[in-house]
């Protein structure tokens, strides 16, 4: 591991003063993910700022009825909270369902929206990646992909992002705010996250330098009956191999509304727009889940390893619709 | 604006089963080499050393981190308790005391990482916390029993390579049993003695 200089912060403008002032500083959150990678060799920063002891670790109502949460929320506070548990159930199933004990202990919520893939050839420094080191080429395409996306991935990258708490945001709108030197701003998590292109390297829209100071959940009476389903090769602590979050508003049998995203099916949480128009108004059974999955995965270019990815994520979404659907009749 | 200059390194005090330890580290020092390179304190073991086995499990401000991917340097402040802190002097803590009766470990090498993240478990479950393997997560439907499903799914940060699965989960169990006795017994002492307080009033 490259040497590296360090410094806690206990308010935002200093955080940003002292990226500001050293490009090659990075903020250091709970490090499940960063530390990994400074001793891999993948992430080399000259200097990491504290951000742990911000102010940041509050979740509260918003005045319509939302929730805020903060950046350095951890994962288990996250998923412990009553009101999230309540409002937005699919949320804390999605963050119990990643990671150890232990790790979502560590683990900040602005950390984990900006977590990288798990991509071998990313995390190995010998291999070229396209990600890591620009225009050096994506071994993937051609070689281990078993794992990568089918969605929305291009000739450049085919690596999924890894976090399960950022597909429950996503189906929920939610949006994230940060701070900058100029001043703060806003994106929603739909636009948060760049498409890959040519450009696997630039993953998020977030301005250079900015740190994440929390999350903001509209609200949606609708996420009071959500779920979020994992699939992986072993039953716990393991990364999604196709993850679905969804929540689903039914009356007399009709869709009123629905919301659903993929995960670990493309460079970002994947929201499945196309889906949810198929279901809006119509019956709620079994035919229009699959009409609505088949709508979202026609677009899926699946690589000669990863073509299961289609079939499991078209049972997944019917699956859990399924479940939601016999939630809302009782 | 060139950066300043910045040092690699921190002289830091570390809180550790009470006592309090100044060092100077590198910057690159994980809580796991301090406590075993530098205080000696070698019960909190490496396996895997990025974050995926969880030997290395201690417990930060009471609750279960694996000191692999922690920082020393970022750990300065908190109250850091180790396996070597468990016990009350010759008293084993009773999560200590279930593994031993139970055989909760073949090679051992796992076991104090166990312990602590098991430690830390049970005070979760008791606060009430959900877990992936918990059918109803909104608070009204109340905390989930702690069953065999839901201690495997919550010790999953922890391998055993000998695969002693099978006495941890039994061992985990007592070890909530008697947690769970020793609060009831002691609610039962307070409320007694409320009773008695009010009964002298």
């Amino acid at each position: 591991m490259k040497e590296f200089g360090y410094q806690r912060v206990f308010d935002v403008s200093g955080a940003l003063a002292l990226l500001d002032a050293d490009p090659d500083a990075r903020f250091l959150g709970g490090g499940t993910n960063l530390v990994d990678l400074m001793k891999a060799g993948v992430e080399r920063p000259a200097r990491l700022v504290d951000v742990r002891e911000l102010p940041l670790d509050r979740i509260e109502p918003t005045a319509d009825g939302g929730l805020r949460i903060g950046a350095t929320v951890t994962n288990s506070d996250l998923a412990a909270h009553p009101e999230v548990r309540r409002r937005y159930p699919a949320l804390a199933q999605a963050v119990l369902a990643g990671a150890s004990g232990q790790l979502r202990n560590m683990a900040t919520v602005g950390g984990n929206l900006l977590q990288r893939t798990r991509c071998g050839y990313f995390t190995d420094v010998t291999r070229p990646c396209n990600k890591r080191t620009p225009g050096s080429g994506c071994p993937a395409v051609e070689g281990e992909h078993r794992n990568h996306a089918i969605l929305g991935a291009s000739g450049h990258c085919v690596a999924v992002h890894p976090s399960d708490m950022a597909v429950a945001l996503t189906a929920f709108d939610a949006v994230v705010s940060y701070e900058t030197t100029d001043g703060p701003g806003a994106l929603p998590l739909s636009e948060f996250y760049l498409p890959v292109g040519g450009t696997p390297h630039l993953e998020t829209a977030l301005p250079q330098g900015a740190l994440i100071t929390g999350v903001t959940l509209p609200p949606a009476p609708i996420a009071a009956v959500s779920r979020y389903r994992k699939v992986r090769e072993r039953a716990s602590y393991a990364f999604a191999i196709g993850s679905v979050a969804a929540a689903l508003d039914v009356r007399d049998g009709v869709i009123q509304d629905a919301r659903l995203a993929f995960g670990a099916v493309a460079s970002r949480p994947w929201r499945a727009r196309s889906a949810e128009r198929t279901l809006t108004g119509a019956r709620a059974d079994g035919e229009t889940f699959a009409a609505a999955a088949d709508a979202e995965l026609a677009a899926a270019k699946p690589l000669p390893h990863n073509g299961y990815k289609v079939t499991l994520m078209r049972n997944l979404v019917v699956a859990v619709l399924t479940e939601l659907s016999e939630e809302a009749a009782r | 604006m060139a950066p300043a200059p910045t040092s690699t390194y921190s002289s830091i005090t570390l809180s550790v089963n009470g006592d309090k330890h100044t060092l100077t580290v590198d910057h690159r020092t994980t809580l796991l080499d301090a406590l075993r390179e530098r205080l000696d304190l070698t019960g909190t073991k490496k396996g895997c050393d990025q974050g995926q086995c969880g030997a290395c499990t201690v417990l930060l401000d009471g609750r279960r981190t694996v000191a692999c991917l922690q920082l020393a340097v970022a750990a300065e402040g908190r109250a850091i308790t180790t396996i070597e802190g468990l016990a009350e002097g010759e008293q084993l803590h009773p999560a200590q005391q279930a593994f031993l009766d139970l055989d909760g470990y073949q090679c051992g090498y796992c076991t104090p990482g166990q312990i602590c993240s098991a430690v830390a478990m049970i005070e979760e479950h008791a606060a009430g916390w959900p877990s992936a393997v918990t059918d109803d997560v909104r608070p009204e439907a109340g905390p989930p029993p702690l069953t065999a499903d839901e201690i495997r799914e919550r010790m999953s940060g922890n391998l055993c390579r000998c695969g002693a699965y099978v006495s941890i989960v039994q061992a985990v169990a007592r070890a909530a049993a008697v947690r769970a006795e020793t609060t009831a017994t002691a609610h039962t002492t307070h409320t007694t003695m409320t009773t008695q307080t009010q009964g002298a009033a």
